[in-house]
């Protein structure tokens, strides 16, 4: 499913003296099948962004195109019901979401929100624990009993088991420990590589979008001010350091070694391995010198 | 540097009611004054439990914990919690003025400080993490970074000669973990001020004087962070990471090139491998 | 959400108002809404609409606040007008159209009635748009410090408001949070039949509850950890400085009062 957003704006407090604009002119596409990072500080406006990609927010000017459906501003939008099942959401901190009495409760939930019958919302559930690396055993417990990685991963695989056909991640990873972090990132990937599963993943980590994404958008103080491939995003990495944005280990590492060696490599590389080879050829035999 | 320790814990062990397996169990180390400690390990290794008994907010079953030469006890935990200065995981939850300026006051107000002294400080220390421009701002409208900042203010506050830092930068973005830790290398380089750092981030372990690494509630290794970044593939299998500077270290080894140390900060192998180039 | 709720709201400016003692602004409202009652003729509704109008522009708080801030207690003010116009009947009867008769006494009970809510609700709303919720607390635990004797907790009283205070923004972003999560799994808040709409709160009520305990506990370890152990031997940041202004406007609060009483009928 194709959703794209062209010329959108967003004002909270909208006509009050609090009025403050969070987006303007926000246009992105996203195809079907995308995996998209989506970049940018605290307050960038990228989570107002993300509460556009499946109706939350409604803006106040332009269109969001979710599927076939047109969401635009001043128009009442009835039953939304159908556009949120197809677009999921990991909201950060997503375990602050759990409420019921077991886990299997818990994930069921919102496949049988969209009108899924019990029994199959069950196997989803199943389906869905065993993705994010859960066992069944933990079907009946009490979620507030888990400890907080569980409870993250439970609750993951609540969106998860609607089966939407696009994943907006919010910072999955927040507060997790590395090896946590990993099998969070490396389970979505495997999603989309699997299923062809969306994926647009709002982020600070440049690793993350570098190593991830296949599409890179960067906002700033509520617009977009980069977008492209990871290639060609990161082919001028002082400049998005002027921006005062982060760029990749390797990127930076790679800068810091051309200054203090005086060449250049000639591309910017964004694997630790294609770097090792360059920097190791230039630095024993000068070949690229 | 002498090694003076300033905390001390001899064969400490400690158990949650309900739980089965010690979170703490046996564990003897010391901390020396004036150094930059970093606690390792995955959620769960036992390593914010550490973070609760040296400030007495816990009790161990077994052994004893001494902070500036006192044991740690019942009774002498107002004064030691006014040396050991203690900034949690969540900016919000620890937030108690209405204001930064009434947050930074609230610890000194709890120990009686008269009101001419306690405007004085609280200027200094918001000064000193700067913050001292947004001395009214209301926590709501404060980024997370800059209320941990606030949090860290309000414990200099109070002058301790410790500051444990639990988790500090885990919810925060880049920018905001970068302020704190700028703040906290400010303040540690401006007095003889001891700092405890419990993490999961490798590379602000990096950084530190020595890295303790928990597991399963006790001390699996411990050393400079040359000796830990050594451990290799031992780390990742105990759940967490190894530096980006060690990665490539390793990546360029597998290219044939020899490096003089295992473990070299990024600076070091820049210019270690402008060196190696140089020979050629 | 908050766009309907102006009214009350702080609006930070530079005014005497604002610069004034929590401790008397609080007890010049307490005595208004006592005086506002003696108030019973033309002449002495003027000097109580002089007041308050000067009050008003002292407070610098633009018009358009006031405005919007009245706007839904507009009709109830509205409405008790109408109430008193059409439903006393007494004094001379002033106009008659079918069964609708008005008297000249209904005329003048809606006209003061209505008037009188309409100050009384100006006037305390003066005194939360000009002073910020913390010092309103700060205010009325000084004023309730004598309680202390009688072991009335004032301290805590004070601390508890004081926290509440700071952790409403905190908790009504998290309720929104929830709310757009839960959102996204296919709740439903604001369409569907009452019964589903009612059911839909516990997935927003239990994560907020779970949420608001956690932030109490930590919280609380916080406290203690930065040394609080209760009111004893506390020293006090925030301070309050009892002005000439502060006095001089009681003393103008005593002086209508006895205007009030000479003209009143």
């Amino acid at each position: 499913m194709d959703i794209s957003l062209s010329h959108v704006e967003y004002r909270y407090q909208a006509k009050t003296p609090f009025e403050r604009i969070a987006i303007q002119d926000v246009s992105i596409d996203i195809p079907s099948g995308t995996y998209m990072a989506l970049i940018g500080h605290t307050g960038s406006g990228k989570s107002t962004v993300l509460q556009h990609l499946n109706a939350l927010l409604q803006p106040t000017k332009g269109i969001v195109k979710i599927g076939d459906r047109e969401i635009k501003s001043r128009q009442k939008n009835k039953s939304l019901k159908p556009v949120r099942q197809k677009v999921g959401i990991v909201f950060q901190f997503p375990e602050h979401q759990l409420f019921e009495e077991t886990v299997e409760k818990d994930i069921i939930f919102g496949p049988m929100n969209f009108g899924v019958s019990e029994e199959e919302a069950r196997k989803r559930a199943r389906l869905a624990l065993k993705h994010v690396g859960l066992g069944e055993e933990i079907l009946t417990k009490s979620p507030f009993d888990l400890s907080g990685g569980q409870m993250r991963r439970v609750a993951i695989a609540g969106v998860l088991a609607m089966e939407p056909e696009v994943i907006v991640l919010d910072e999955p990873t927040a507060g997790l420990d590395p090896r946590g972090r990993k099998e969070i990132m490396d389970m979505f990937y495997s999603l989309h590589k699997e299923r062809g599963l969306s994926t647009i993943l709002v982020t600070h980590s440049m690793e993350d979008a570098a190593r991830y994404a296949d599409q890179i958008v960067i906002m700033q103080q509520g617009m977009v001010i980069k977008k492209g491939t990871p290639e060609e995003i990161f082919s001028d990495p002082i400049d998005l350091m002027k921006m005062g944005l982060d760029v990749p280990e390797v990127v930076r590492f790679q800068l810091m070694l051309e200054e203090k060696i005086g060449t250049h490599l000639g591309q910017i590389y964004l694997s630790i391995e294609e770097l090792s080879m360059a920097v190791a050829s230039l630095v024993s035999g000068g070949v690229r010198s | 540097m002498k090694k003076n320790p300033i905390v001390s814990l001899d064969h400490v062990s400690f158990q949650y009611e309900g739980h089965e397996q010690y979170a703490l169990n046996n564990v003897t180390f010391d901390i020396y004054e004036g150094e930059w400690l970093a606690i390792v390990g995955h959620n769960g290794s036992g390593k914010s439990t550490m973070a609760k008994l040296l400030n007495g907010l816990q009790f161990p079953q077994q052994g004893e914990i001494t902070v500036c030469g006192i044991p740690l006890n019942e009774t002498s935990i107002w004064d030691i919690r006014r040396r050991i200065g203690m900034v949690f995981q969540n900016p919000d939850n620890q937030f108690v003025g209405t204001t930064v300026e009434d947050d930074v006051a609230f610890g000194l107000e709890n120990y009686g400080v008269p009101r001419e002294e306690m405007v004085q400080r609280v200027q200094d220390s918001l000064h000193k993490v700067k913050m001292d421009q947004l001395l009214h701002q209301e926590p709501h409208h404060l980024s997370g970074g800059q209320k941990q900042r606030v949090a860290i203010a309000g414990v200099m506050a109070l002058r301790p000669s410790i500051i444990i830092l639990d988790e500090a930068t885990s919810m925060l973005d880049p920018r905001g973990r970068a302020e704190v830790l700028d703040s906290i290398r400010t303040l540690k380089s401006e007095k003889s001020l001891t700092v405890i750092s419990i993490t999961h981030d490798l590379e602000e372990a990096a950084k530190a004087d020595r890295i303790i690494v928990m597991n399963k509630g006790k001390v699996f290794q411990e050393g400079t962070p040359d000796v830990i970044f050594a451990m290799d593939e031992q780390l990742i299998q105990l759940g967490l990471d190894i530096p980006f500077s060690v990665k490539m270290a390793k990546a360029l080894g597998k290219q044939g090139i020899k490096l003089s140390k295992y473990y070299l900060s990024e600076e070091e192998l820049v210019t270690e491998l402008w060196t190696y180039r140089s020979h050629m | 959400m908050m766009e309907n709720m102006l009214f009350g709201r702080y609006v930070p400016a530079e005014s005497l108002l604002h610069r004034m003692d929590p401790r008397s602004k609080l007890l010049i409202i307490f005595f208004f809404v006592c005086i506002i009652f003696i108030a019973n003729n033309g002449i002495t509704y003027a000097f109580i609409a002089i007041y308050t109008f000067i009050m008003l522009t002292m407070s610098r708080i633009p018009a358009r606040f006031l405005y919007k801030g009245l706007k839904p207690v507009i009709w109830l003010v509205i409405f008790t007008f109408l109430l008193q116009l059409f439903f006393t009947q007494q004094g001379t009867l002033l106009y008659r159209l079918g069964p609708v008769k008005i008297y000249e006494e209904g005329l003048k009970q809606g006209l003061f009635i209505s008037l009188r809510f309409l100050f009384l609700i100006l006037m305390t709303s003066l005194l939360t748009l000009t002073t910020t919720p913390i010092e309103i607390t700060d205010g009325l635990e000084s004023l309730l410090n004598p309680l202390k004797k009688v072991r009335f907790p004032v301290h805590e009283m004070a601390l508890m408001m004081s926290i509440a205070l700071r952790f409403i923004p905190t908790l009504m972003e998290e309720t929104d949070k929830i709310m757009k999560a839960q959102m996204a799994r296919g709740v439903e808040f604001s369409s569907g039949p009452l019964k589903e709409r009612i059911k839909a709160v516990v997935p927003l009520l239990i994560p907020l509850f779970v949420s608001a305990f956690k932030r109490a506990e930590e919280l609380a370890v916080a406290m203690e950890a930065r040394g609080y152990r209760g009111g004893e031997g506390r020293t006090k940041y925030r301070q309050l400085s009892w002005k000439t202004a502060d006095s001089l406007q009681l003393l103008v609060l005593i002086a209508l009062t006895v205007l009030l009483m000479l003209f009143r009928s």
